[in-house]
């Protein structure tokens, strides 16, 4: 038994953090809230390798797992790096089981970026595979496919303005293939500028059905719910840092204010989050190789515990720096902005707890059954 | 990362589980506080030493396995497949034992390992005061040195599991309180049956009383009873804490918290499983137990590599409590009235708000965690260098302080001057 990262995995995350360091991303966040412009990460991507994290070596990947992309996502979020591999990622992993060699060799390589454009699946109370609504709770059904051809609306599609290729989870849990220029896409970006979003509208657009197995378009789901929690663990990770060294440093009424409960306290929640949220992520990179069974409660257990950690270290982050962490004097903001778009995207946090619960009574009923 | 055995763990597993199905007979039932239960618990410890099953992780030459942590989790596992209680005495055999193994001398180990591990002596751990838990070093219990260099022992514990099973305890004691407090220490193995030794049990919320208070008076130690040096028994102390740090922090799934349980419970009304609200607060309880499952995989990993257990693992106590309070929470909220009658999850709720402060109250946790692992400050103490005997007057002296201010603000309300007369 060994439940650690590999020497192999630490170099991965240590060769993504070095590479990020590079580039100023949390200033250039500040500076695209006032309309100034994201650099474009795409290449320091291509260089490492990610675009074909998830691909096949026969496709020109590197036949990674999930967990190693959860690895690189942990790095982004740490840095608030603005690169689409969110919609990226998932899509390729569908293009290289589906059968696309064609369509997925250039993507692995990073000349061309894919979307994936998603689909919840089914729960232990709702049949249907649903997708994002454009306001409030209440869940439309994903497009359809008919004669070659797809037809439907879905909002708040991460990484999506840009994309020269869309992989579309429909409504019968089956995906298809379909060129970006065959899409109408309108940029959503909303709140956190370094998230880019879309809302695709698919008319009669042309596509091709991807060839399958039965778990995949689940899986792709569970990917990109995995890799959201790994990007808030990255961003817990740094609001813990920046606010204990603050704590440290800070003197109110002759003492260190970390050397306060009330404060002292609030940042070991924080602690006890991010650790409790590693220890999930451990678990669903396990999953995702081993116990693919698992894999939509560890992925949905990750994400709930990883979105839960961040709302709070994001918060607790700004108020151990009093006022002025609510203020564009400091970083604290721009991660707030990412954990309060974060925990609404892809079914949202909340959607995550519902998916812990609904696989375990799943179980529970299938055991119940069985006597 | 990988969660499978390798192939000699394979075959231990093999064995262990061979072990079980061929003595599961003889296993008596879970639980239970009367003399007969307590009787069959202690026989098949025997039956499970015998077995191997008993102390895995002790030294083979004390009658121990000498294996390691995994070969440990992989008893506890099979024990909990099977169906079957572990060992009765998890206090001596888990914490105890080991602690007399790394301090005590050849003839204490020879004299008390032995019986320990059969169950045919039972221990009990007596370090908390009424006057000193989270701050342990308080232990106000007085061991007086004779002419002929044996003790005297006076004071009281209390928290104390099995005390009136027991036939040795383990005892902290203070042997110089002309020192800071945690200098003037000493661990002392005292036999229960003592003169002057007297239990008492302790009812809790449940009505059941799983703790007791053990009173001390002049208690005759013989010489030689000391456990390690004379005046050093903090050291020793922290090995016993570290001990039960380690089995807290992998033993939430030994109680049968374990996310599935709770929703299986749940199907007791399929209406709730299709409830919004329900079934969040089952997630959100499930996703923390199975936080803490993998956690005690990590965990497990850095002991397999010698690493010793951090302040972390007390985080793995903080998450456990909590989720557990919010899933006694759950499971009664669906169940009504009728819940809070029900064996196991009316135990449970019961039981939760004392094993809050148990092994270090949360609050004590968070800061030895703020303190050690994120390296903040600590609150300021009036307590550092001064002698224990000093510190008992500065107490009472900053009470006393904090009186007069209060008094001015309302003369002669409340407790105030009974408190007031304790102070002069």
């Amino acid at each position: 038994m060994n439940f650690a990262l590999s020497d192999e995995q630490l170099f991965l995350k240590e060769a993504a953090s070095g590479a990020l360091a590079r580039v100023k991303t949390v200033e250039a966040a500040r500076e695209a809230l006032d309309g100034g412009k994201l650099p474009d990460l795409w290449p320091t991507a291509v260089a490492a390798g990610w675009p074909g994290l998830l691909v096949s070596e026969a496709n020109g990947g590197a036949e990674l797992s999930p967990l190693e992309a959860m690895l690189v996502f942990e790095e982004l979020g740490r840095m608030l790096a603005s690169v689409a591999l969110l919609g990226h990622l998932p899509a390729t992993f569908l293009l290289d089981r589906g059968g696309a060699a064609d369509v997925v060799a250039p993507l692995a390589a990073g000349a061309a970026r894919a979307a994936f454009v998603p689909a919840r699946p089914p729960t232990d109370l709702e049949d249907g595979w649903t997708v994002e609504p454009a306001i409030g709770l209440a869940r439309a059904a994903a497009p359809s496919f008919a004669g070659g051809k797809v037809t439907g609306t879905i909002p708040w599609v991460p990484d999506a303005p840009g994309a020269d290729h869309l992989v579309v989870v429909l409504d019968d849990g089956r995906a298809a293939h379909v060129r970006g220029a065959d899409a109408m896409i309108e940029p959503a970006t909303v709140y956190d500028v370094t998230r880019s979003l879309g809302h695709v509208t698919l008319d009669d657009a042309a596509a091709t059905l991807l060839d399958l197995g039965p778990g995949d378009s689940a899986a792709a789901w569970y990917i990109a719910q995995a890799l959201l929690g790994a990007e808030a663990v990255g961003a817990v990770d740094v609001a813990l840092q920046v606010s204990v060294a603050y704590a440290k440093e800070r003197h109110t009424f002759g003492r260190a204010i970390g050397s306060y409960q009330a404060v002292k306290h609030e940042l070991v929640e924080i602690l006890r989050g991010l650790d409790n949220a590693r220890s999930l992520m451990y678990y669903a990179g396990w999953a995702a190789r081993d116990k693919p069974d698992e894999f939509p409660l560890a992925a949905s257990a990750f994400r709930l515990t990883a979105g839960k950690a961040f709302d709070h270290a994001a918060r607790a982050q700004i108020s151990v720096h009093g006022g002025i962490g609510a203020t564009w004097e400091h970083d604290a903001p721009l991660y707030f902005r990412r954990a309060q778009l974060s925990r609404r995207l892809l079914g949202g946090t909340a959607g995550a707890a519902d998916r812990v619960a609904g696989e375990l009574l799943t179980q529970a009923r299938a055991e119940a059954a069985a006597g | 990362m990988d969660l499978n055995d390798t192939p000699e763990l394979a075959e231990y597993r093999a064995k262990v589980r061979a072990w079980l199905v061929e003595h599961k007979h003889e296993a008596p039932a879970h639980g239970g506080d009367d003399d007969a239960a307590v009787a069959a618990r202690r026989t098949w410890q025997r039956r499970l030493a015998e077995g191997g099953l008993a102390a895995v992780t002790w030294p083979a030459e004390y009658g121990g396995g000498g294996l390691g942590p995994l070969q440990q989790v992989v008893v506890n596992q099979e024990i909990g497949r099977a169906g079957v209680p572990g060992i009765f005495d998890i206090i001596g055999v888990g914490m105890l034992g080991p602690t007399l193994i790394a301090h005590g001398s050849e003839e204490q180990k020879q004299r008390h390992l032995g019986p320990m591990l059969t169950a045919d002596e039972v221990w009990c751990q007596l370090f908390s005061e009424p006057a000193a838990g989270s701050d342990l070093a308080g232990v106000q219990t007085r061991a007086k040195r004779l002419q002929d260099g044996s003790w005297s022992l006076s004071g009281q514990k209390v928290w104390t599991t099995n005390a009136q099973h027991a036939a040795f305890g383990l005892l902290l004691a203070r042997t110089d309180p002309g020192v800071p407090k945690h200098k003037g220490l000493t661990m002392f193995v005292v036999p229960m049956d003592a003169e002057g030794v007297t239990v008492r049990p302790l009812r809790q919320i449940s009505g059941e009383a799983h703790f007791n208070e053990v009173f001390l008076d002049d208690v005759h130690l013989e010489t030689g009873s000391e456990l390690g040096p004379v005046d050093g028994g903090w050291g020793v102390g922290l090995t016993t804490l570290m001990f039960e740090r380690v089995a807290i922090g992998l033993g939430g799934e030994g109680f049968g918290w374990r996310a599935d349980r709770f929703a299986h419970a749940l199907l007791e009304d399929e209406a709730c499983t299709r409830d919004a609200e329900t079934r969040h607060r089952l997630g959100e309880v499930a996703a923390e137990f199975l936080a803490l499952r993998f956690t005690g995989y990590r965990m497990l990993t850095s002991l397999q590599r010698g690493q010793i257990p951090g302040a972390e693992g007390a985080l793995a106590k903080v998450t456990t409590i909590r989720a557990a309070i919010a899933a006694g929470d759950l499971i009664c909220d669906v169940l009504g009235p009728e819940g809070l009658a029900h064996e196991r999850f009316g135990e449970l709720v019961s039981d939760m708000p004392g094993l809050k402060s148990a092994g270090g109250t949360e609050e004590i946790l968070r800061n030895i965690v703020g303190e050690r692992v994120l390296g903040l400050p600590p609150e300021p103490r009036l307590d550092k260098g001064v002698a224990f005997s000093e510190l008992r007057a500065a107490e009472r002296e900053a009470r006393g302080d904090r009186l007069v201010v209060a008094g001015g603000a309302s003369s002669g309300s409340g407790d105030e001057p009974s408190e007031a007369v304790e102070t002069a």
